[in-house]
């Protein structure tokens, strides 16, 4: 897991092309109760303009009630490719789950 | 590299994608793929993006004389959806490797490609009835299984757009309804919008299958997973029911249901005429783009006067944090 990889995107290098203002991740809380849930992603120049930029974009039919904007590059993400290594362990761990004991089947409230 | 033997991380990425495309599974921006299944979404969710935002044009040229409030309020929400489903897209596309500023200069430039559709005039009101039913219409046809498609975000993209395409379709539905129950005048201009948008809106699902060389594979990776034909004739079908509500007809004596395939068939469509819009030869085509470049350079001093407002504030942060 290196720190400068992004989950959503590729941001362009600057210098290269790339696009002058920074990509940011949206993430939206559609309703109180709710985590925020990520909703995609826009360019900004900053974090008051990537803001109101998703709300425009993303809340047009109270979709939310709340809103964070994360520069993407902040964003740490696990590497794909490690997927087996990374998150192995729970294998052959069925005892986590309340379905493996069925011994207590048909007693009621448990 | 292409002379070279696929190196051990090649292979292993390449068995990873058939295992995702044969699970029916969905490929995220960090897998491996390979560079044309790269290339083919690129150029598909770029050009599906462009369509978008030069779909505003034909459109927003009847917002100052819609003809009450409510319709100029409609539209204008209307043309900002189209606004904000080809940012959905360009997203999407970013996230394989291809940046906004490259696809909006292939756009502005007039190298990328875009919906031929968008390149006929809006000549009456009633044409905003016909693009919303039958423009959009043909659009929810077309998208609904690419919500299926498998890269992620593209599919991602388009449940929401899907979701806000169907208040489009029947907001269209309803200006052709009040036209066709109004006056003869009006009755006739809704018929006349429906004559001009039908085959263009049923070319809108591109060539013929024996036509379409880049579908094949699409479909092998699960991108596309209805050909051209099959869903320009499920699109025709829905058409003949509707135009019955509207009680208007279309301008077709060919289409038919047949027996035998249980499919519905239509006229033929000029394809000579679809090949040449695309080509850049279409009625609007040099229209829609000076207005793109024109607006893109208009509002240069915008982006730029946000760019220097932010590095202002950055700078005056970085002072206050050092001192």
């Amino acid at each position: 897991m290196s720190p400068q990889e992004s989950t959503e995107s590729t941001t362009p290098a600057p210098g290269e092309g790339g696009h002058r203002w920074p990509l940011w991740e949206v993430f939206v809380r559609s309703s109180r109760g709710l985590s925020h849930v990520h909703a995609g992603s826009l360019h900004a120049p900053d974090a008051a303009m990537a803001l109101r930029n998703a709300r425009d974009l993303y809340t047009r039919r109270n979709e939310g009630v709340s809103i964070w904007v994360v520069p993407s590059d902040a964003i740490a993400a696990s590497d794909p490719d490690a997927k087996g290594a990374f998150f192995e362990s729970p294998q052959g761990k069925d005892y986590r789950h309340a379905t493996y004991y069925t011994k207590s089947e048909g007693v009621k409230h448990l | 590299m292409a002379h070279e033997a696929p190196s051990e991380a090649d292979a292993a990425g390449a068995e990873n994608f058939e295992r995702i495309l044969a699970k029916d599974s969905r490929v995220e921006p960090k897998d491996w793929m390979p560079d044309a299944y790269r290339r083919s979404l690129v150029r598909q969710i770029s050009q599906h993006a462009h369509s978008e935002i030069i779909g505003m044009q034909p459109e927003a040229n009847w917002i100052t004389r819609a003809p009450s409030l409510k319709r100029k309020s409609i539209l204008m929400a209307k043309v900002q959806d189209e606004a904000g489903h080809g940012l959905y897209l360009y997203s999407a596309a970013e996230t394989l490797g291809t940046s906004r500023d490259e696809m909006m200069d292939a756009l502005v430039q007039g190298t990328a490609r875009y919906s031929s559709i968008f390149n006929y005039p809006t000549v009456t009101w009633a044409d905003m009835g016909a693009i919303g039913w039958m423009v959009d219409g043909a659009a929810i046809c077309n998208q609904v299984p690419l919500c299926r498609a498998s890269y992620g975000p593209y599919g991602r993209a388009m449940v929401r757009v899907c979701k806000e395409e169907s208040f489009h379709q029947r907001q269209g539905f309803e200006i052709l309804l009040e036209l066709a129950n109004g006056t003869p005048e009006q009755r006739a201009m809704a018929q006349d919008a429906v004559n001009r948008w039908y085959a263009p809106s049923l070319m809108m699902f591109g060539p013929p299958d024996d036509d379409s060389p880049n579908s094949k594979q699409s479909m092998a990776w699960n991108i596309k997973r209805f050909s051209n034909d099959e869903l320009r004739n499920r699109f025709v079908g829905m058409l003949v029911e509707q135009v019955k509500v509207l009680g208007l007809t279309l301008p077709d004596d060919e289409v038919r249901f047949n027996e035998d395939t249980k499919k519905w068939e239509h006229g033929p469509l000029d394809w000579e005429e679809f090949k040449e819009v695309l080509a850049g030869r279409g009625p609007c085509n040099a229209q829609r783009l000076e207005r793109r470049r024109s607006a893109h350079e208009d509002g240069a001093w915008v982006r730029e006067a946000a760019s220097a407002y932010a590095e202002k504030q950055a700078a005056e942060h970085a002072q206050k944090v050092a001192a």
